[in-house]
């Protein structure tokens, strides 16, 4: 071998294994930021947001089914003993934490603070004894327990009051043995969050298999085999799609690299041939990667897969090489004289094309465009530079000149039937257009690979939890954490008059367990001094069976909420209401976002669906944005096929002016252009 | 568990017949439940919590119907209406009404079992809870329930119920932490 054949040969095993190095270290990613544009709008961006490291994405729904209602019961408790031990959990509900002693110690501690009906009318003597003649009316009811146990503390009933608010909101889990069930008694039911983001389909995948891990050695410690598990959530479901993708794309590709196989090896009759054929493909699609990889930092899961299919091209460069090398008996330079300028229009033309999706604002679309661009390249260099080299002295490919005089024949019996093939295509434009809007299916669904089942099942689990669908969402936002709740507060009032119309069945938000500091201190200043609640209760009890001295314990209550004791986000530490507004109060770039979920009536003539323009009315001029996620990733990807479309056809032009600048000739043009246009028309 | 005292206290009054019958027996007093298909009857229920100076005083209606359906309506002073629905039990109490599944709680499926198998005649079922004692005689009796199990005793001392001839007069409810509740019962012939 000479130097000269050396050279390519060594920048190409180079180039192969830097590729090589940079793909297998790259990271490859399955969520939604594909479809989102560079530039997103603050709906989009807090979509991707919620999706990506939300609480949206990090919630697991569990369900144990199977066996009898006591093996359930039993396995959920162990289960949910070793995972709350796990640090990739943040939190673990299956209803054996019942009493949330914790989480009513904090709320008892702070219900001045906390309890909506706190205003100063309501510490009047007037009010007082309404207050405390409601509670003693709760006492004598059969209902009385807590608020008999609570009396001389909390005569007014606020717990009774904050108990009402999140009773209110919506259904609870029910209980089968002692932890949460379906109300069919059919499973037991575990709310997981995962300590990491749900975009983070690695760490997603390792707390699965904690949650199988620790369900198998409880199914073998409690000796209950026909017990099953099954989960769902968002990074289930992204977990899985992974999975599915990489199945289908390995699927995919073996399939299509063994009929191309198939079909050199039945064309040439050799192994070698087939070998060679391929590795134009191969070395596209592997420096296609990564340049996507280098360029983007990430690889979409979207990229590989059409990307497969874009590169497949390549195979017909080493096809012409083989032919055409035989033609011209074995001359390389005679081949690079004659049939290179050919091939080198045909990847210029598929390299324009691919260029336009360069320009495109989604990062989804340019991956597709770098990859192609980059692969088909390298493609088309290899074949030109190192192929050659490759091919064994006297190299020839079996003679199709059979196949060729009978293909031949059939194109001149065919001449014939030009009018079917027009007819074909009039009829395949035509459906085209009187089908053009239902064309591109714009429901993300069409693009998810989880089944229909695994959405119903999902929406089942949350139905029997009582879990918000997390669909509606209503976001307000502010430059600090005070800023953001005190817009929460200003969106809760404006929401209030939809719940009572039946638009909406109810909302939270993370001022109901954190007010401001501005409705803290409102609040405070209710409450009246000691001596003046004193004399106050005093007024107030006349004629009720209760006597002022039994309330001391109310009176220094009051008096240590008015000497300055306030609410802190560190009081909720480690409870289930400082996961409830981890949840709902986050920090984003440029400020803070207090979440507001809704949740839409659960049965009447508008059951599941909330009117968005009626919650986009009530909260116009706060600030707050309305997001009904679904609607909102199908913008998003409806966005997303636009541009791919207009991109497509800007592709299509570049490439025709560059035939049109290397052919000279608008007639010749049409003829290279008409048979592929009728193709994809077809 | 609040639900579930009264619960008995009702299910025991509403259960039992007037019928006289000699000797008098637990298991004759047991069995006179067993008979019960339907039973209405009023209450009146003072309620002595200790932090207040006098009792809370309501009234309204009791209602069973065989094997499982027990309604307690207060009427006064404010309507109320608790419900015991096979193992579901429902308050309904001005604008809220809350329901649940006594399958979720273990110790008050227990009470209501136990209660069922008083309605049965199933002394068994009543001893695997309480102790039983039954004093005095056909004219003027009282049978008292001590809980066996400790969760149950630190919540219900005990409860008392007192009957003259065959007729329930009333129950009386003592809670471990000194609260009481004595219910006075008349039974009202069927609506």
């Amino acid at each position: 071998m000479t130097v000269r054949r050396l050279a390519p040969l060594g920048a190409w095993i180079a180039v192969l294994g830097v590729a090589g190095a940079i793909a297998a270290g790259a990271r490859y990613t399955a969520d939604l930021s594909a479809f989102l544009p560079r530039t997103p709008s603050a709906a989009q961006q807090l979509l991707v947001d919620q999706l990506r490291d939300g609480a949206v994405g990090r919630v697991m729904l569990i369900a144990i089914e199977g066996g009898d209602a006591a093996a359930r019961a039993a396995l959920s408790r162990d289960v949910g003993t070793t995972l709350r031990a796990d640090p990739r959990f943040a939190y673990i509900a299956n209803g054996t934490d019942q009493g949330m002693e914790r989480e009513r110690r904090i709320l008892f501690a702070h219900r001045y603070l906390l309890s909506p009906a706190v205003t100063p009318e309501r510490f009047s003597v007037a009010g007082l004894r309404a207050a405390i003649e409601e509670t003693l009316d709760l006492v004598s009811s059969s209902a009385g327990g807590l608020a008999q146990a609570l009396l001389p503390r909390d005569p007014t009933g606020e717990m009774a009051r904050l108990a009402e608010a999140r009773l209110s909101e919506g259904p609870r889990p029910a209980i089968e043995g002692g932890v949460w069930a379906s109300p069919d008694g059919t499973r037991a039911l575990l709310l997981a969050r995962t300590a990491a983001a749900g975009a983070d389909t690695n760490a997603q995948e390792a707390a699965m298999q904690a949650v199988t891990s620790a369900f198998d050695a409880a199914a073998a410690r409690l000796n209950a085999p026909q017990v099953r598990l099954r989960m769902t959530g968002a990074g289930v479901f992204a977990v899985e799609s992974r999975a599915i993708i990489k199945r289908e794309v390995a699927r995919v590709a073996a399939l299509g690299i063994a009929l191309i196989a198939a079909l050199l090896l039945w064309a040439y009759r050799s192994p070698t041939a087939l070998l060679l054929g391929l590795l134009p493909v191969l070395t596209g699609a592997l420096v296609g990667v990564a340049a996507v990889a280098l360029g983007f930092g990430a690889v979409h899961g979207v990229t590989l897969g059409f990307g497969a299919t874009l590169i497949g091209e390549a195979v017909d460069y080493a096809i012409y090489l083989f032919v055409q090398t035989g033609a011209v008996h074995g001359n390389r330079d005679t081949w690079l004289a004659e049939f290179w300028p050919t091939i080198r229009l045909g990847v210029l033309t598929s390299m324009i094309g691919f260029s336009a999706l360069l320009l495109s604002g989604f990062p989804g679309l340019a991956q597709l465009g770098l990859y192609s661009l980059c692969g088909l390249a390298a493609a088309a260099l290899f074949t030109r530079f190192v192929l050659p080299l490759l091919l064994p002295a006297g190299f020839r490919v079996r003679e199709l000149v059979a196949l060729g005089e009978r293909l031949g024949r059939w194109r001149a019996a065919a001449g014939g039937w030009r009018w079917l093939v027009a007819a074909l295509c009039a009829g395949a434009a035509v459906t085209l257009i009187a089908q053009r809007g239902a064309l591109w299916a714009s429901d993300l669904s069409g693009l998810s690979t989880i089944t229909a089942e695994d959405q119903a099942y999902d929406g089942r689990l949350r139905a029997d939890l009582g879990a918000a669908d997390a669909r509606y969402l209503v976001v307000a936002r502010g430059g600090d954490e005070q800023e953001a709740l005190r817009a929460a507060e200003r969106v809760a009032k404006a929401l209030q008059p939809l719940v009572a119309q039946g638009v909406i069945a109810g909302f939270d938000s993370p001022a109901r367990y954190l007010p401001s500091d501005a409705t803290q201190e409102a609040r405070a200043a209710s409450l009246p001094e000691p001596g003046e609640l004193r004399i106050r209760l005093a007024q107030a009890l006349r004629g009720l069976p209760l006597r002022a001295d039994r309330l001391e314990g109310f009176i220094a209550d009051a008096a240590r909420v008015k000497a300055g004791a306030r609410l802190r986000r560190a009081d909720f530490e480690g409870s289930a209401l400082g996961l409830a507004l981890d949840a709902l109060l986050v920090r984003r770039a440029g400020g803070w976002h207090a979440l507001v979920p809704l949740r839409a009536p659960p049965a009447g003539p508008r059951a599941h669906v909330i009117d968005a323009a009626l919650v986009r009315a009530a909260i116009a001029g706060s600030g707050a944005l309305f997001l009904d996620l679904k609607t909102e990733a199908n913008a998003l990807y409806t966005g997303y096929l636009n541009e791919a479309i207009a991109l497509a056809a800007a592709g299509v032009a570049a490439a025709l002016l560059l035939l049109l600048l290397a052919l000279r000739s608008a007639a010749r043009v049409g003829r290279v252009a008409l048979p592929l246009g009728a193709a994809v028309v077809v | 568990m609040r639900a579930s005292r009264w619960l008995l206290a009702a299910l025991l009054a509403c259960a039992l017949p007037a019928r006289a019958a000699t000797p008098w027996t637990l298991d004759q007093l047991l069995h006179g439940f067993a008979q019960t298909r339907e039973a209405h009857s009023s209450f009146v229920e003072k309620k002595s919590v200790r932090v207040l100076e006098r009792p809370m005083v309501s009234s309204g209606e009791l209602h069973f119907s065989a094997p499982d359906q027990l309604e307690k309506r207060t009427l006064r002073p404010r309507p109320e209406l608790l419900r015991l629905d096979g193992d579901t039990l429902t308050l309904e109490r001005g604008e809220r009404r809350l329901q649940l599944s006594l399958r979720g709680y273990p110790q008050a499926a227990a009470f209501v079992e136990s209660i069922r198998g008083t309605l049965a005649g199933d002394r068994a079922a009543l001893e695997r809870v309480y102790r039983l004692q039954l004093e005095g005689s056909e004219r003027s009796w009282a049978l008292t329930l001590t809980p066996r199990e400790p969760e149950m005793a630190a919540l219900v001392a005990r409860v008392r119920i007192a009957g003259r001839r065959a007729e329930v007069s009333v129950i009386e409810i003592e809670q471990a932490n000194g609260d009481s509740t004595l219910m006075s019962v008349q039974r009202l012939p069927a609506p």
